[in-house]
């Protein structure tokens, strides 16, 4: 339950944004979360809503997880494609020499708040 | 309600916790490094042979955090060496302030080397910062040369990578140009070294690079 440590994380972040901005209240929260970063969305959103009754701060914030796509290029013969639906291996030319290029963000974007 | 725009890292308050650790450290004279690596890459082994090569030369201490530990304290201190187990309690990944807490229950006053032992996993021990002031990934033979195709981030993070258990490469199909070439390509400033903690083998240039990073550290 990786999920379950993470939200602890991303509250503690947003507790101190919410002190550097003065807020008492906090309405939604808005993560994004790459496709292959190993988030599992519905564990995100059990965990979340487990934890903020527990805080003042963010008893009534709902969690939305904004999807960055991932993206994989081929150092072989230079191009891109999509990770999750050709995985390691280039559709391309079948090199396996191949990195991520995006979609193992994990960030939060944006709240809602007063 | 407002809009605020955040676009901060999720795990920024880890980050900043992570930042104050590794200065408080610092003044302390504490050299922290994190050894990150899959369960069952030769921590241990690598680590006694470490303090049996080094113990007369500098203090030297190992903290050990796993789920449930099993490593054997005993053998850690028989050898000379400061030690403490941290019980993770289920979490897979340490963070600075559980870094912090653990710290503070340990006997090392410093100045000196602490090794963080982080839990076996190759994925989120990378995502969290422990205050360390270098990172060191370990990958063994017997796991195979694509690891860094397969567990990007760890390769990116990392300050060093040592492949130990070399004196299996001969039953192995794991090739060290192909391993060394796919982890710089991630990572073009990662320092490799190739080793045996069982044959000794390669044991000198990591623990030459110990000591320059140490003395480096005591005079910064």
């Amino acid at each position: 339950m990786h999920e379950l440590s993470i939200v602890t994380h991303v509250m503690k972040t947003l507790r101190e944004v919410a002190e550097e901005n003065h807020l008492h209240a906090i309405g939604s929260v808005t993560l994004s979360v790459g496709e292959v970063s190993g988030i599992v969305r519905e564990q995100m959103l059990d965990c979340w809503d487990w934890f903020k009754k527990r805080d003042e701060l963010m008893k009534d914030a709902v969690l939305q997880l904004e999807t960055i796509p991932a993206l994989t290029y081929c150092s072989s013969c230079g191009r891109q494609y999509p990770t999750v639906e050709y995985g390691k291996t280039c559709p391309f030319c079948g090199s396996k020499e191949t990195w991520l290029l995006q979609g193992n963000e994990f960030s939060i974007k944006e709240i809602e708040a007063e | 309600m407002k809009i605020i725009e955040v676009n901060r890292a999720a795990t920024a308050a880890n980050d900043k916790d992570a930042e104050l650790l590794r200065a408080e450290l610092r003044d302390r004279g504490i050299f922290l490094l994190n050894l990150m690596s899959a369960a069952g890459s030769g921590k241990t082994t690598l680590l006694s042979r470490v303090i049996s090569d080094l113990r007369d030369r500098v203090p030297l201490g190992v903290m050990e955090a796993d789920l449930a530990s099993d490593v054997d304290a005993v053998t850690i201190e028989n050898l000379g060496a400061k030690s403490i187990q941290v019980h993770t309690g289920g979490c897979c990944h340490m963070d600075a302030e559980m870094t912090r807490e653990a710290l503070r229950a340990f006997s090392l006053e410093g100045p000196g080397i602490i090794f963080l032992e982080n839990v076996g996993n190759l994925i989120c021990p990378a995502e969290f910062d422990t205050g360390a002031h270098k990172k060191v990934m370990i990958l063994s033979v017997p796991e195979g040369d694509d690891k860094p195709l397969k567990y990007p981030l760890m390769f990116q993070e990392s300050d060093v990578l040592l492949i130990t258990k070399t004196d299996a490469l001969p039953y192995f199909d794991f090739n060290l140009s192909a391993a060394s070439r796919r982890a710089e390509a991630l990572n073009p400033a990662i320092r490799i070294f190739p080793l045996s903690a069982k044959t000794g083998e390669g044991m000198e240039a990591f623990e030459e690079w110990l000591l320059s990073e140490w003395e480096a550290f005591l005079h910064a």
